[in-house]
């Protein structure tokens, strides 16, 4: 066998065959673990098919009964009698819509990149400055991350709307976002805690200000760990629902999809054609951009807490 | 800045001094966001639990009236606990069972290895209100593909969201389609298990139940802990999706103005998080709703300390 293990090599195995090649006496027990191994693979492999099908086949109806006409929408028949593509243009001619993809757009690539710039810094101080406290800060940005949205949001509400009247608007969304997300500090953190010291220490040699050794050396390194932050914020913002719910349900110029969504499917109750379409299109730019990124929102979630 | 370390050079208390303003210049938005955002609210929501305030007129001092109220009057409250500590149990427990199953799965898959991922990835990125939505039609009694199915092959054909015994595990079946976050975590946990370790069970003849006792859940429980306290955490802010759901399934929309009834069918998805909102924002009572968060808090903020203690690698140095 070879020395790489790759994901699917059970080492225990494949040693006790490949090894030694003594041919009469082993013989037998190497074609007996071949077979198994080979009813492993069958074993595993239509496992692996058959929740791949439960997982995907959701997405197949909703996709179907979103091509289907309105009465056939009604029944409980699978498979469309005509195909209307006409229900996404019909979606786009609902009132709202287009607005409310304008404003989640502007939620989330405001909120992305508010996120990324105030975070990056901050992530760099506590994984690579020595100063008291160092450990309270960092207790504290995790406390930040656990805190349930629902525990602080009366005095947030207050504040946004009665001092500053920003209620009807998404600015209580994305204001905050200028100021450090808790959750990006502590992956960004995580990240940043495996570059070598050496690598800054050579840049502060060099004559660099802590500035520039941040934007010259450290961020080209911690190019993956940013992708992944960004992509989280992005996904977070396009799916927020309980933060629209609270500053602009009131407004429906300031909705976002996920919030707009639920009052489509209130008023077209009877239209589960029209709902299904809207709902696939609410999915789809998140699932577009997750097959650009992949790799990168991959490697984030296993950076978000499992370095034991 | 006198510190009895007065006296080190004045040179180098300088150069002490330029680095903690640079240290706070680098933490700057996060000192003010912590105080503006955090610290502040925090204290605030303290505060209103003692007051009644209707956001229009002055809050007022009521002593510990709204604490009475929230627990023996306002109807809801006890119902939204039992169903979150019944969530909490069901999804966490299933799911972190349920993801390592995945994970090793996804491990022993050598055939189209990137299809059967992105396969089991895909579903967690579905948009929660999309996804509840989609789920709720896919289930919905009478025009739902899946309740078809079930009928066509002469199996039960439960109420599913409409259906107070039936709503919860719903909620569960959505919550295990979005398995793709666990089974990631999981199958880098399984991943960084020696190989040498296997090898050795295996040579000692043991089973796969041995080799799960004895090497792969110890090599992997931290990773295991870890997904069990942030489950936790996750499920006591569950709110999306149950509102969403109990929506759908009663046919009501929900918006401003149109009066939902909460917790559909029959109270059975109020979650904790949903109380802070009928109370506060549908019935204007916020020292009420105060109360509720500050439980919130202290439930959060207790599985917190103990992600902190444990070794889960949250507060590595290096």
């Amino acid at each position: 066998m070879s020395n790489t293990v790759t994901a699917g090599d059970r080492p225990g195995r494949t040693s006790r065959s490949g090894r030694g090649g003594v041919p009469s006496a082993s013989g037998i027990a190497l074609r007996q673990a071949r077979r198994r191994k080979k009813l492993e693979w069958i074993a595993v492999h239509s496992v692996g098919l058959a929740i791949a099908v439960a997982f995907l086949l959701p997405f197949v109806f909703l996709f179907l009964t979103s091509v289907m006409s309105d009465s056939q929408a009604l029944t409980s028949t699978l498979w469309p009698q005509h195909w209307v593509w006409s229900n996404y243009t019909a979606v786009f001619r609902v009132h709202g819509f287009g607005t409310w993809w304008r404003n989640t757009i502007e939620y989330a690539v405001l909120g992305t990149v508010l996120t990324v710039v105030s975070s990056v810094p901050v992530a760099y101080a506590l994984a690579k400055f020595r100063f008291p406290g160092r450990r309270l800060a960092m207790m504290l940005v995790i406390s930040m991350m656990m805190l349930p949205p629902q525990v602080i949001i009366i005095p947030m509400y207050l504040f946004w709307a009665k001092q500053l009247h920003l209620d009807g608007t998404l600015w209580p969304l994305i204001i905050p976002m200028a100021f450090g997300d808790a959750f990006s500090i502590f992956l960004l953190r995580q990240f940043l805690l495996t570059i070598p010291k050496e690598y800054l220490d050579a840049a502060r040699v060099d004559g660099c200000g802590e500035v520039r050794t941040l934007l010259r050396v450290v961020l080209p390194m911690a190019r993956p760990a940013i992708s992944a932050v960004a992509l989280f914020q992005f996904f977070y913002c396009w799916n927020d629902y309980f933060g629209p719910q609270i500053y602009s349900s009131d407004n429906p110029a300031a909705w976002t999809l996920s919030y707009g969504l639920q009052s489509f499917h209130g008023a077209h109750q009877t239209n589960w054609n029209l709902t299904m379409a809207a709902t696939l299109l609410v999915m789809a730019p998140v699932i577009v951009v997750f097959f650009f990124a992949q790799k990168a929102f991959i490697e984030g979630v296993t950076l978000t807490g499992v370095k034991g | 800045m006198r510190t009895p370390r007065a006296a080190a050079p004045p040179a180098l208390r300088r150069k002490r001094r330029r680095e903690l303003a640079t240290t706070a210049g680098f933490l700057s938005p996060w000192l003010i966001g912590f105080a503006v955002f955090f610290a502040y609210p925090l204290i605030a929501t303290v505060y209103f639990s003692f007051t009644h305030y209707d956001g229009f007129n002055a809050p007022t001092p009521v002593g510990l009236k709204n604490y009475v109220y929230v627990l023996t009057e306002y109807p809801f409250f006890w119902q939204a606990v039992r169903n979150t500590v019944w969530l909490v149990v069901a999804m966490v427990a299933l799911r972190t069972v349920f993801g390592i199953g995945i994970g090793m799965l996804i491990t022993k898959i050598k055939s189209g290895a990137g299809f059967f991922r992105t396969a089991f990835y895909l579903p967690y990125l579905a948009p929660p209100v999309a996804a509840t939505i989609g789920f709720a039609f896919l289930l919905n009694p009478g025009t739902g593909p899946v309740d078809h199915i079930l009928g066509r092959l002469g199996l039960p054909q439960p109420g599913w969201f409409t259906d107070p015994s039936w709503s919860k595990p719903s909620l569960v079946l959505l919550s295990l389609w979005g398995i793709g976050d666990l089974m990631v975590i999981f199958m880098a946990a399984l991943l960084d298990v020696p190989a040498e370790q296997y090898e050795a069970a295996s040579l000692d003849g043991a089973n796969w139940w041995h080799r799960w006792r004895y090497v792969t859940y110890p090599n992997i429980s931290p990773i295991i802990m870890f997904a069990v306290v942030t489950g936790v955490i996750q499920t006591l802010q569950y709110y999306t999706q149950a509102i969403i759901a109990g929506q759908v399934a009663s046919g009501i929309a929900g918006n401003a103005g149109q009066q939902f009834e909460p917790g559909y069918p029959n109270g059975s998805t109020w979650t904790v998080p949903q109380l802070v909102y009928n109370i506060g924002f549908q019935r204007f009572d916020y020292g009420s709703a105060c109360v509720v968060s500050l439980l919130l808090f202290v439930v959060a903020m207790g599985c917190t300390a103990l992600l902190m203690r444990r070794r889960s690698g949250l507060m590595a140095e290096d």
